[in-house]
C-alpha cells in the first residue's frame, strides 16, 4: 500500500477519533490504552509493514499480526472496518448484544489471530508462530504489539529468551512504551529501566522511536522487517496513555479513567 | 507369549518418533525433560523437535504458535509442571483458542499420581484429573499399560484439538496382552460381575485387578473397567453396563472429593438416573512428605491394596444390608 506521509497522518487522525467515538458509545472499552498504539497500527496496516488480506483474515500468505496488549487495541476496530475486514457499521454495536466487538478483543474478530486481554500471552505465542514459519521455509513475518506494563508478565521473558536462542529474525516485538499500568507509572511498579538496554541484554536488535510520529514508526518498521541478521527484533515506541485528551495524557491512573461524555464531545467536535 | 512391560512414555515417543519420517507436520517440543527414546527424535529430526528449557509457561506458548501455523505438536513434561505451572497459557492459548482455530496440541505429562514416588509433592500429581478436566475443549487420556499409552498416538494425530495425556513414570505391568482397548468406547471391560463395578484409571486400574481378586476369593462378584478417556467416554454403552450394578467403586490417584473421576461419575450416575451406590477410593487428606514404597505411600492415604479391599468389602457387605 503507498500511502504518503500526509495520509498516513491523516489516517491516524481519523482512527483517534474514531476511537474516542466507539469509547462514547462503549465506555466499557479501555480508552487510554487504546490511544497510546494508533499510530502503530496505523504504520503497520496502512504503512506497507504488513502484508494481509481482509477477505481472507487466516490466509497463508499473510504476515502475522498478534495484538498482545487487548484491552488497549480498540483502535483496531475502526482499522480493520477501514480496511474491509467487517462492515463500518459494526462500530455502532461495540459491547451491544450480538456485536463480535466487545470490551476486550476476542479472536472472533476478523484480524485478530490470538487471545488477548489476558496479558502475557502474545508474545511466547508468537515466539511459536515465528519457529513454525521458519520450520515450514516461509518467508513471512510475525509482528506482535504489546504493553510495557504487561511485559511485568514472566512468561514474556521466557520467549524472550528462547526468539534470540533460536535466531528468530521474522519475530518483530513492538512494545507500547507508555510507561503506565492500571495503578501508576510502571517506573514506580516494577520499573523496566531501559527496555532497549534490556532486550539487547537478551539478544535483540532494538530501535527507539516517537511512537506517536506515525512515519516515524513506519520507517522504523520497514527497516526492522527488511534487517534480518540472526537476530529477533524489537521496536521501542515510547508513547503517551490517552494520548491528545486533556485531563486523560499520561495521567497515572488514566487506564481506568473515563473521559466525560462532552469532553469527548468536545474534541470530536474540534477535530471535525 | 507375554509382552515386555514397558515405560508409556517410550512407547508413545517410539510411534512419534517413526511417524516424524513419514510426516513433516510433527513437530516435538520438551520443557528440559527426556528419555532415551527423545533421543532419537533430537538426533534424527532437529528441526522439528525443540527443547524450550525449564519454562513450562513458554512451552505451552509455543506449542500454540506451532500449532496455529499448521503443526501437530506433542509438547513434553513432568506432570504437574505441563499442568500447573502453565496452567492460564493452557486455557487461554490451548482451550480457549481451539474454539475458534484448529490446533492440534498434545500435552504429554508423565509421573502421573505417585509415580515419582521418593520426589514428594511437588514432582507427584494428584490434581491434575480435576483440572484438565474442567477445561472445555479438551481431552484427558490416562492410560493404564504402555500397549494403551502408545495406541493414543493414532489418535492424537488424527483428532484435532488440546489434549492432555497422564501417563505413569513407571514401568506398570501389560493389561492389554491382546491389544490396545477400542479408543472410540474410551472405557475397557476387563471383566463383568454382578455385584460391585471397581471403574478405575491409570495405576489403580492394577489395583483393581489385584484387589479383585482377592473379593472373588472371599465370593463377591465384581466387575472391572479401565477409564482411559475420561473426558469422551461412549456414556449410552457405560451407562448400559453400570446399570446391573448395586454398587460403583471409583478408583483414583488422585485426591478424593476434588472433583476428580469420583465427582465426574458421581455427576454421570445421577444425570442418567442410576440407582447405584457409590464408594470413591481416592487419595485421602492433603500434602504429604513421608517416604517409602509406592504401595506405602498408598496405604498411608486409602488407595494401597489393603485399604481398597477393606474398603470395597465393607461397601459391599453394606450394599446387602
Amino acid at each position: 500500500m503507498n500511502i504518503s506521509p500526509i495520509d498516513l497522518r491523516e489516517k491516524a487522525h481519523w482512527v483517534w477519533k474514531e476511537t474516542l467515538a466507539v469509547h462514547r458509545r462503549a465506555p466499557e472499552t479501555r480508552l487510554a490504552s487504546s490511544l497510546s498504539s494508533i499510530e502503530i497500527f496505523v504504520a503497520l496496516y496502512y504503512g506497507g509493514v504488513l502484508r494481509f488480506d481482509p477477505a481472507q483474515p487466516l490466509a497463508e500468505h499473510r504476515d502475522r499480526c498478534v495484538i498482545s496488549k487487548g484491552h488497549g487495541s480498540i483502535c483496531m476496530y475502526p482499522i480493520l472496518a477501514d480496511l474491509g475486514y467487517f462492515p463500518l457499521d459494526e462500530l455502532q454495536r461495540v459491547c451491544q448484544t450480538g456485536s463480535f466487538l466487545g470490551g476486550i478483543p476476542d479472536p472472533v474478530i476478523p484480524g485478530y489471530e490470538t487471545v488477548n486481554g489476558s496479558l502475557g500471552h502474545g508474545v511466547g505465542v508468537a515466539t511459536g508462530m515465528a519457529l513454525g514459519l521458519k520450520c515450514k521455509g516461509s518467508d513471512r513475518s510475525v509482528f506482535v504489539v504489546s504493553g510495557d506494563g504487561e511485559l511485568h508478565e514472566g512468561a514474556n521473558w521466557e520467549a524472550i529468551m528462547f526468539a534470540s536462542q533460536h535466531k528468530l529474525d521474522n519475530l518483530h516485538l513492538i512494545i507500547d512504551d507508555n510507561r503506565i499500568s492500571m495503578l501508576g507509572y510502571t517506573d514506580d511498579i516494577v520499573s523496566h529501566g531501559s527496555l532497549s538496554a534490556r532486550l539487547s541484554a537478551f539478544g535483540w536488535d532494538c530501535l527507539e522511536v516517537d511512537g506517536h510520529d506515525v512515519t516515524a514508526v513506519q520507517a522504523a518498521l520497514l527497516k526492522m522487517k527488511e534487517n534480518c541478521t540472526g537476530k529477533p527484533k524489537a521496536l521501542i515506541a515510547r508513547t503517551l496513555k490517552g494520548h491528545g485528551v486533556p485531563g486523560l495524557e499520561n495521567a497515572p491512573l488514566s487506564h481506568i479513567m473515563n473521559p466525560k461524555p462532552e469532553l469527548i464531545d468536545s474534541l470530536l467536535e474540534q477535530n471535525t | 507369549m507375554s509382552i515386555k512391560p514397558l515405560a508409556m512414555r517410550d512407547v508413545l515417543l517410539d510411534r512419534i518418533w517413526k511417524a516424524m519420517a513419514e510426516d513433516q507436520k510433527i513437530f516435538f517440543a520438551s520443557a528440559d525433560f527426556g528419555s532415551p527414546v527423545l533421543d532419537k527424535i533430537r538426533a534424527d529430526f532437529p528441526d522439528r523437535f525443540v527443547n524450550v528449557g525449564i519454562a513450562e509457561q513458554n512451552l505451552i506458548n509455543i506449542s500454540a504458535g506451532l500449532a496455529l501455523e499448521g503443526y501437530t505438536v506433542f509438547a513434553y513434561a513432568i506432570a504437574p509442571f505441563i499442568t500447573m505451572r502453565c496452567y492460564e497459557q493452557i486455557r487461554v492459548s490451548l482451550a480457549l483458542l481451539s474454539e475458534v482455530r484448529p490446533m492440534n496440541v498434545n500435552l504429554i505429562g508423565v509421573g502421573a499420581g505417585y509415580s515419582y514416588v521418593v520426589s514428594g509433592p511437588t514432582h507427584q500429581c494428584y490434581e491434575d484429573i480435576t483440572l484438565m478436566r474442567a477445561l472445555p475443549n479438551f481431552r484427558v487420556l490416562s492410560p493404564s499399560d504402555h500397549v494403551s499409552a502408545g495406541a493414543l498416538f493414532d489418535r492424537c494425530v488424527s483428532t484435532k484439538g488440546p489434549k492432555y495425556l497422564r501417563f505413569d513414570a513407571q514401568v506398570l505391568p501389560v493389561v492389554y496382552e491382546n491389544g490396545a482397548p477400542d479408543l472410540d468406547v474410551g472405557f475397557h471391560i476387563h471383566s463383568t460381575g454382578k455385584d460391585v463395578c471397581l471403574i478405575a484409571t491409570g495405576y489403580m486400574l492394577h489395583t483393581a485387578l489385584n484387589v479383585a481378586e482377592s473379593l472373588t476369593a472371599a465370593g463377591h462378584s465384581v466387575g472391572i473397567i479401565d477409564l482411559f478417556d475420561i473426558s469422551n467416554f461412549a456414556a449410552d454403552q457405560l451407562q448400559a453396563v453400570l446399570s446391573s450394578y448395586a454398587g460403583i467403586v471409583t478408583l483414583e490417584e488422585g485426591f478424593r472429593g476434588r472433583g476428580g473421576v469420583d465427582a465426574m461419575l458421581f455427576e454421570f450416575i445421577a444425570r442418567r438416573g442410576l440407582s447405584a451406590r457409590m464408594l470413591n477410593i481416592g487419595v485421602e487428606g492433603g500434602y504429604r512428605f513421608e517416604l517409602g514404597s509406592r504401595e506405602e505411600l498408598h496405604e498411608q492415604v486409602g488407595i494401597g491394596p489393603q485399604s481398597v479391599l477393606h474398603s470395597v468389602t465393607t461397601f459391599v457387605q453394606s450394599l446387602s444390608d
